[in-house]
């Protein structure tokens, strides 16, 4: 037990440090309690055709492709003009079996979990997603929602189409937050992966999926 | 009203028609200006430099010649009214003087470079002068991020009768001159001044104004080395100018040692 | 370790990781300023950056409200980090993961070897993390026979190239896409011999190299970008999905996060994921931003390891003006904005943190030992000309902060130099009116005039600056004596 010793020490040492630089340091007037004046709830109201309309316009501009049905039972239709051409896709345990059954596509349910090279063997991903924010075109997945999945579905396919709700539309990232549950792995994506490693130009599509398909659910375009 | 002249070391030595004309623009506005003749240097250097503890002495030399000299106190420098007013109390407090840090919070709020006198203080932009030259202005880091003077100075030159203000591009970055740095980091600080030269160049300016004389010495004596043909001329130096009377005058270099240096004669 | 240091904050140690360079700032600069490619690269990459940073932050009407709350968050984190990182301790314990504390960079090295020897992987997938290139983590691990793979794509191209990361967020910022094709062509295994310079492509070749070893990785390292207390989540803030792959598909993941990292509540991250893209990348949201909180079963990793390092940073926390250099959240807009940053690139400040918070944040962390320690030359290396402050995202006072280390560096001074004596005997001249005139009027006749009374070429220091500029001639009389003579 030479090493758990050690580790026990290493923390006592560092918190001692710590607690010692803390008051060295602590600044003469005391430290203000934090201005929370910013904004906590964005400009356009949850749910409402405007934010789903502004989502649309952060989302497409990272290149992504907005897809719009306007209500639950244009869900399957719009998914399959979305899903033309793709041979196979992998969706979470529990997605709604309707969005899927008239499709002309190979639909691999993610349940008993598939395998990595399984995973790689498909073309694409269909999912829901937990919250957007308009204001920043994000998609925000929560691992082990039903309809979301675990991460790494998501992830593998090089191809991914979400689906989400108006109801699932804020304005802000305040909003989104308010709604999410942190002790669940959550990913929060704007786009299809996209580098500026070079030279600081943005290119779409690394490592992440390349393409990015969301459909958006809920009133016509206001 | 009685305003009290900070002459700043630099200005006072080497650099005195900024503070004539200082003097001549708020006399023609009608105020008396006091000269504290005890008056030596803010302790700009020192500070910057990070000789914090030298310069607290000169903090409170400051504070004692200024405190009662007049109602307000004003200097043609952004710079040195930013050490003024975001160092003293800092070097006091640092020091472990609190008496002196408030009264040099005192006084920094009464003092004020020379732009924020005219427009906020006194409420003119127009202050009679008339320039009828090319000119652009190089907002110096000091005035532009220290003292928040926005466009005040800008103002005040578009007021200026004969005076076509033309736009620098750039003109938010650096020149390099950054006090010591030029002279510590006298190569980076010669690459920032390249780019601020060409662009004053690049404006089509026959002169390059700002609100402080040692950027303008750094930019004109840069300008200078390379006979560009554009001139250097403190901001106090174009408001204090008018149709009858002493016309603007130029910061000078001392052209003569490159000839000479170089081994080429005409 | 003897038991007197126990509990004294405490500065990194020599020797390891990569906190301090070789040479004072002005002569790495001066081979910077000379590399023109260098010069290009940097010019053109900071002004893409800057312009595009300026447009996303201008569309948000409470950007200096939240710039004030992240400030805020990050002092109350400093004035109670002990209880802060003991929470966080035990909510991710809670959740399954298990913590780890090091003192410094050896000890913080040690502990991750020894993980990944105990999951008997030889190969490790990395993402990118400047806490471990601060603590050396690939050197040590080489030396236990381990390989690390760099996944974003710049830190592939700078691991590629044998190269030294000179930026936070594009570590490879010093390359053009033509240096990077060459470097692919030359290093990457079984890379297509007709790559073009077509960013695109360049991308695509970074997907077909890493793609394999993703998919089959067992263990992965990462850092921190935030780590909330109170519930244990952990967030890392990422652009291509390297950072996804190396947090979900490996059996084992190890986090390693400077202790300054943890913020008070997972509700903070609200002022923060609004801060930090659009400073960073200059996008409203960056692509993709993971969080986790221990273990999920079913779901990533079910392994997971937190090492808190300290490693210099009590030292920091223990002076007042100098902790918020803490509060950085390494978006590298005060680097985008630096003028000398742009002209030199980041390897000239010697330390894994470059441009203006570097310069206030290495020497801090491994203290000055004395005129000749090439980190007490960092505070220097800045004009003092203001951009940092602007555009830090947490309002750090990094000018302020810099004068404090200037002040710093003379403090080191164990004999005074000749710049100590200079400025000593100028401050003496300037407290005695008398004297101060005395000095003007010697200045005035021109002290260094030559044969034509004029001045010539300036001795040292002055020299520094005819290098390249001339020198204002000296006026005919002071202000002082115009003001006596027409006045009085
Ligand atoms: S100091 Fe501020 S601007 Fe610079 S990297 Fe850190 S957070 Fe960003």
């Amino acid at each position: 037990m030479v090493e758990a010793d050690a580790l026990v020490s290493a923390r006592e040492e560092v918190l001692a440090r710590l607690r010692a630089a803390r008051d060295a340091g602590a600044p003469r007037g005391g430290v203000p309690p934090t201005p929370r004046e910013y904004r906590r709830v964005g400009a356009l109201a949850a749910g409402s055709a405007e934010v789903v309309d502004r989502l649309e316009e952060t989302v497409t501009e990272y290149r992504a492709v907005v897809f719009r049905a306007a209500g639950p039972g244009d869900v399957p239709a719009v998914l399959a003009s979305v899903l033309e051409g793709v041979g196979s896709v992998v969706v979470p345990p529990g997605l709604p079996t309707t969005w899927t059954d008239g499709l002309a596509v190979t639909v691999r349910r993610d349940d008993p979990p598939l395998s990595v090279p399984e995973l790689d063997g498909l073309d694409a991903v269909l999912t829901g997603a937990s919250v957007a924010i308009a204001d920043t075109g994000t998609l925000v997945l929560a691992a082990g929602e039903p309809d979301q999945g675990r991460r790494a579905i998501t992830l593998v396919p090089d191809h991914h189409v979400c689906v989400v709700d108006a109801a699932a539309v804020v304005s802000s990232v305040p909003e989104a937050l308010a709604r999410l549950d942190p002790t669940r792995p959550l990913t929060f994506v704007s786009g299809p992966s996209a580098t500026s490693d070079i030279e600081l130009d943005r290119v779409e599509g690394v490592h992440g999926p390349r393409r990015l398909d969301v459909v958006l659910v809920g009133p016509p375009r206001a | 009203m009685r305003i009290a002249l900070v002459a700043t070391c630099l200005g006072d030595a080497m650099f005195p028609q900024a503070l004539k004309a200082t003097v001549e623009i708020l006399e023609r506005l009608g105020h008396e200006v006091v000269f504290p003749s005890d008056q030596t240097c803010c302790g700009q250097m020192h500070v910057n430099t990070g000789y914090l503890d030298m310069a607290l002495p000169l903090v409170r030399h400051h504070v004692e010649v200024f405190a009662d000299a007049a109602e307000v106190a004003v200097a043609p420098s952004g710079s040195c009214v930013g050490c003024v007013r975001h160092q003293h109390a800092m070097v006091a407090r640092r020091g472990g003087d609190e008496d002196l840090a408030r009264a040099a919070e005192d006084l920094a709020g009464r003092t004020y470079e020379l732009s924020e006198l005219l427009v906020d203080v006194l409420g003119v932009t127009d202050v009679g002068a008339y320039y009828p030259h090319r000119v652009t202005y190089h907002p110096t880091c000091h005035s532009l991020r220290m003292l928040r003077v926005g466009d005040k100075p800008l103002r005040l030159l578009r007021a200026v009768r004969g005076l076509h203000l033309v736009e620098l591009p750039d003109a938010e970055v650096c020149c390099g001159f950054g006090g010591t740095f030029a002279v510590k980091n006298a190569e980076v600080s010669t690459a920032m001044l390249a780019d601020k030269m060409a662009n004053v160049l690049t404006s089509g300016a026959e002169v390059c104004t700002a609100g402080d004389s040692s950027c303008l010495m750094h930019i004109g004596g840069g300008l200078s080395r390379l006979r560009s043909g554009v001139r250097t001329v403190h901001l106090a130096e174009i408001l204090a100018s008018t149709e009858d009377g002493t016309p603007a005058r130029d910061i000078v270099f001392d052209t003569t040692e490159v000839g000479e240096g170089k081994g080429v004669h005409p | 370790m003897s038991s007197t240091d126990l509990g004294m904050p405490t500065t990194a140690p020599d020797g390891v990781g990569f906190l301090r360079g070789s040479e004072p700032f002005p002569a790495a600069a001066h081979r910077a300023l000379a590399d023109t490619q260098l010069r290009r690269n940097l010019g053109h990459a900071t002004r893409t950056i800057r312009a595009k940073r300026a447009g996303v932050v201008a569309e948000v009407p409470d950007w200096e409200e939240l710039r004030r709350a992240g400030e805020a968050i990050k002092a109350d984190t400093m004035a109670r980090l002990p209880e802060l990182l003991e929470q966080l301790e035990a909510s991710v314990t809670a959740r399954g993961g298990v913590v780890h504390w090091a003192r410094d960079a050896t000890e913080a090295n040690a502990i991750v070897a020894g993980l990944v020897r105990d999951t008997g992987a030889d190969e490790v997938v990395k993402v990118k993390s400047i806490a471990t290139q601060e603590i050396g983590l690939n050197e040590a691990l080489a030396e236990q026979g381990i390989t690390a793979t760099e996944t974003d794509l710049a830190e592939l191209i700078v691991q590629l190239s044998d190269d030294r990361p000179s930026h936070f967020l594009v570590p490879a910022i010093h390359r053009n896409r033509s240096e990077i094709r060459d470097i692919f062509l030359r290093a990457m295994p079984g890379v297509d011999p007709d790559l073009t310079d077509d960013p695109r492509r360049l991308a695509m070749a970074a997907r077909a190299h890493l793609r394999r070893k993703f998919l089959s990785a067992r263990v992965a390292i990462s850092g921190a970008n935030f780590a909330a207390a109170d519930t244990g989540t952990i967030s890392v803030v990422e652009s291509e999905g390297n950072g996804r792959m190396c947090l979900t598909l490996p059996d084992t993941l190890i986090t390693v996060m400077g202790v300054e990292k943890v913020v008070p509540r997972w509700s903070d991250m609200e002022v923060f994921l609004q801060l930090l893209p659009r400073s960073s990348t200059g996008e409203r949201m960056n692509p993709y931003t993971s969080t986790w909180s221990g273990v999920t079963p079913g779901d990533g990793p079910q392994t997971f390891h937190l090492v808190l390092l300290d490693n210099g940073r009590s030292n920091v926390l223990a002076s007042e003006d100098g902790r918020s250099a803490l509060h950085c959240i390494r978006c590298s807009a005060c680097l985008n904005v630096c003028p000398v940053y742009e002209r030199t690139g980041g390897h000239a400040y010697g330390s894994v943190y470059p441009g203006p918070i570097g310069a206030v944040l290495s020497p801090q962390l491994t203290g000055i030992s004395g005129p000749d320690d090439p980190n007490a030359s960092l505070p220097y290396a800045s004009s003092l000309c203001g951009a940092c402050f602007d555009a830090c995202p947490v309002r750090i006072d990094i000018p302020n902060l810099l004068v404090q280390q200037r002040a710093a560096s003379i403090a080191a001074h164990r004999t005074p130099t000749a710049q100590d004596l200079a400025m000593r005997t100028v401050a003496a001249a300037m407290v005695s009116p008398g004297r101060f005139r005395a000095a003007e009027r010697v200045l005035g006749l021109g002290r260094f005039a030559g044969r034509s009374g004029r001045i010539r070429f300036l001795p040292y220091p002055g020299s520094q600056w005819t290098s390249a500029r001339d020198a204002p001639a000296p006026p005919a009389e002071t202000f002082r004596q115009w003001w006596k003579r027409t006045r009085s």
